[in-house]
């Protein structure tokens, strides 16, 4: 229980294109990520989905039913928002209890609904307390627990993550992953960051002005990226692209490779350079060259390394795992 | 270095000057408590002098209750008051979500529309205003005047309450959409109460020009069963003879109602400030 299907979906705010005709497909139990700069109609497409903004064209089924005159309330979803977006004057427990209450659900089932939902989330000591008396971490908790209550067909995220501190969003970043894989529950997903969309989805969409840059798993899209701009976004730090012709390539215009896929040496190698800087962070050593053949290069180098900017060093790239792009960015399968 | 050592003296000019701005303020209010008790010729022989023991008097005081029906327009301005006030916060509040959050065609120019009312004084359409009462059987009637104080304090409530709901986490009013209220309920139970300390503002700024209004009282509703205090007080002002002790003592018993309406309403914009909903 849980499918959705985008077709064509437009949304235009006066002359304004945001989205420029999505489809999609989710199966029920996905995992799917919406990933893409700001400004890239990311979170459009998700109130769109959740009926809080009308689509201009185009139609949305969930469970195979059409939902364009739905209200947001009848459409079997909840929604997680950035700033918790909690009621101020209610306690926890009314906070997760409201929509039910609001859909005329039985008091006694909305007990036990909202008494699972606290203990999955080992909210149970704040029951009583107001948002206004917890925490970032224990405010995002309660969210994503008024969205469990209601059972929905449909989980939506929008960046909920982006207002916690590092250690807390990894921890809640488990949770999530721990929430999807027990209630097994379709969850669609807004993040602008990438390590969220790679280690939570089963699928991920990269959008950006509006349309589809490519859809597939996160390995998919680390291997085989579709074009110049998903290669760009997904994987830190940045792929490198060289122009094609200066490494006298033909047949393409543009050749990418990851920084983790050129290896360095002191003594012999392809490209011939000089170190920029280096970045050190323990388990990986990222290297900066400037080099004749191919302008600025980023190295990525497991483990500790001695270069020291001013060294002349040697890379040599992973023949099997460089990117070619053709003349209008598209990449040569 | 050279800020921590200014900052004492800053800070002393900033409290004469707040010092003197509330001397300038409270001493007509000083006057006319001081001398509203006092006899006729200690206001005249020594006006800033504070009541003694042999120019004490509360002569004015028993001629204004005595005389008219004072209680009546204490009544009158109440109602006349909280009713306007009412009517503005409510209509005002309405029409500032229906600005803030919704997108619609003319949008932008209604607000301008219901802002103009901010830069035209209602005083300028007293003629017309007189003619539509009188055609419309209202005059000398509390409900004229609500009317008239609804439509003065509308401009400026719209344009006050609207900057603040736009303030309000949108991410608020959707998950309120999500679970299933209605535009009604997001406005009275989510938006509202995080504007409240914006609408005593507002009250506060709506209640004084009605309570003290004179114009509109002597126009449009001068009868003995609806004057209000600011009207009522008139009487005692003559041509040629004016009961002093009588003005003084309405003028001090008319502060009190407001004063209390005032502490009611600022002790709602500390209260009003909710924090931790959002963020």
């Amino acid at each position: 229980m849980g499918s959705l299907q985008l077709k064509s979906i437009r949304k235009a705010f006066g002359s304004n294109e945001v989205l420029k005709g999505i489809d999609l497909e989710v199966k029920d139990g996905e995992f799917v990520i919406f990933v893409g700069p700001s400004g890239c109609g990311k979170s459009t497409l998700l109130r769109v989905i959740a009926g809080l903004e009308d689509a201009t064209s185009g139609s949305i089924r969930i469970d195979g039913q059409e939902m364009a005159t739905t209200p947001p309330a009848k459409r079997g979803i909840a929604m997680v928002f950035q700033s918790y977006a909690l009621y101020p004057h209610l306690t926890v427990k009314d906070n997760m209890g409201l929509g039910l209450k609001q859909a005329g659900t039985e008091k006694a089932e909305i007990d036990t609904r909202v008494t699972k939902a606290s203990s999955m989330l080992s909210l149970d000591p704040y029951l009583a307390r107001r948002p206004a008396e917890l925490s970032g971490g224990q405010r995002q908790r309660v969210a994503i627990g008024r969205a469990i209550v209601r059972e929905p067909k449909l989980f939506l995220f929008d960046e909920p993550l982006s207002n916690l501190d590092a250690a807390l969003r990894v921890q809640t970043r488990l949770e999530i992953a721990g929430l999807h894989r027990r209630l097994k529950a379709t969850m669609i997903y807004v993040t602008h960051d990438q390590v969220e969309a790679m280690t939570l989805a089963d699928k991920i969409v990269v959008l950006n002005a509006g349309a589809i840059e490519q859809i597939g798993s996160p390995m998919e899209l680390y291997n085989k990226p579709a074009n110049v701009f998903v290669a760009g976004f997904i994987g830190s730090p940045q792929m490198n692209f060289i122009p094609a012709e200066k490494l006298g390539q033909s047949g393409a215009k543009t050749i990418g490779v990851r920084p983790e896929h050129i290896a360095l040496s002191r003594e012999s190698g392809d490209w011939k350079g000089k170190v920029i800087h280096v970045e050190h962070l323990g388990a990986d050593t990222i290297v900066y060259l400037e080099t004749e053949a191919t302008g600025l290069l980023t190295v990525r180098l497991f483990g500790e390394h001695a270069y020291a900017p001013d060294d002349v060093v040697f890379a040599t790239p992973d023949r099997a795992s460089l990117h070619r792009f053709d003349a209008n960015d598209r990449a040569i399968v | 270095m050279s800020k921590a050592r200014s900052a004492p003296v800053r800070a002393a000019f900033i409290h004469l000057a707040l010092i003197a701005y509330t001397l300038v303020a409270l001493f007509p209010v000083f006057l006319t408590l001081v001398n509203s008790f006092k006899s006729r010729s200690a206001i005249f022989s020594q006006p800033m002098a504070l009541p003694t023991p042999s120019t004490f008097s509360l002569i004015g005081y028993q001629t204004v209750l005595s005389q008219g029906n004072f209680v009546g327009y204490f009544q009158n301005s109440l109602i006349v008051t909280v009713a306007s006030i009412a009517l503005v916060l409510l209509f005002g509040a309405m029409a500032a979500f229906a600005l803030s959050e919704y997108r619609f065609r003319g949008n932008t120019l209604m607000g301008l529309y219901l802002a103009l009312g901010i830069m035209i004084p209602i005083r300028l359409g007293t003629v017309a205003i007189l003619q539509g009462m009188v055609a419309a059987g209202l005059v000398n009637t509390l409900t004229s005047l609500i009317l008239v104080y609804t439509a003065q304090g509308l401009p400026l409530a719209i344009f006050i309450l609207s900057e603040f709901m736009r303030t309000v986490s949108d991410d608020l009013k959707s998950a309120g959409r999500i679970d299933g209220l209605s535009e009604y309920a997001i406005f009275f139970r989510l938006v509202l109460p995080l504007v409240r300390p914006a609408m005593a503002t507002v009250a506060v700024f709506t209640m004084i020009p009605i309570w003290n209004d004179l114009w509109f009282p002597l126009i449009l509703a001068p009868g003995e069963g609806t004057k209000t205090v600011t009207l009522g007080a008139q009487m005692f002002i003559g041509q040629f003879v004016t009961n002093w002790n009588a003005v003084l003592s309405a003028l001090s018993l008319a502060i009190l109602p407001v004063m209390v309406l005032y502490v009611i309403f600022s002790r709602q914009l500390i209260r009003g400030i909710t924090s931790g909903a959002v963020k």
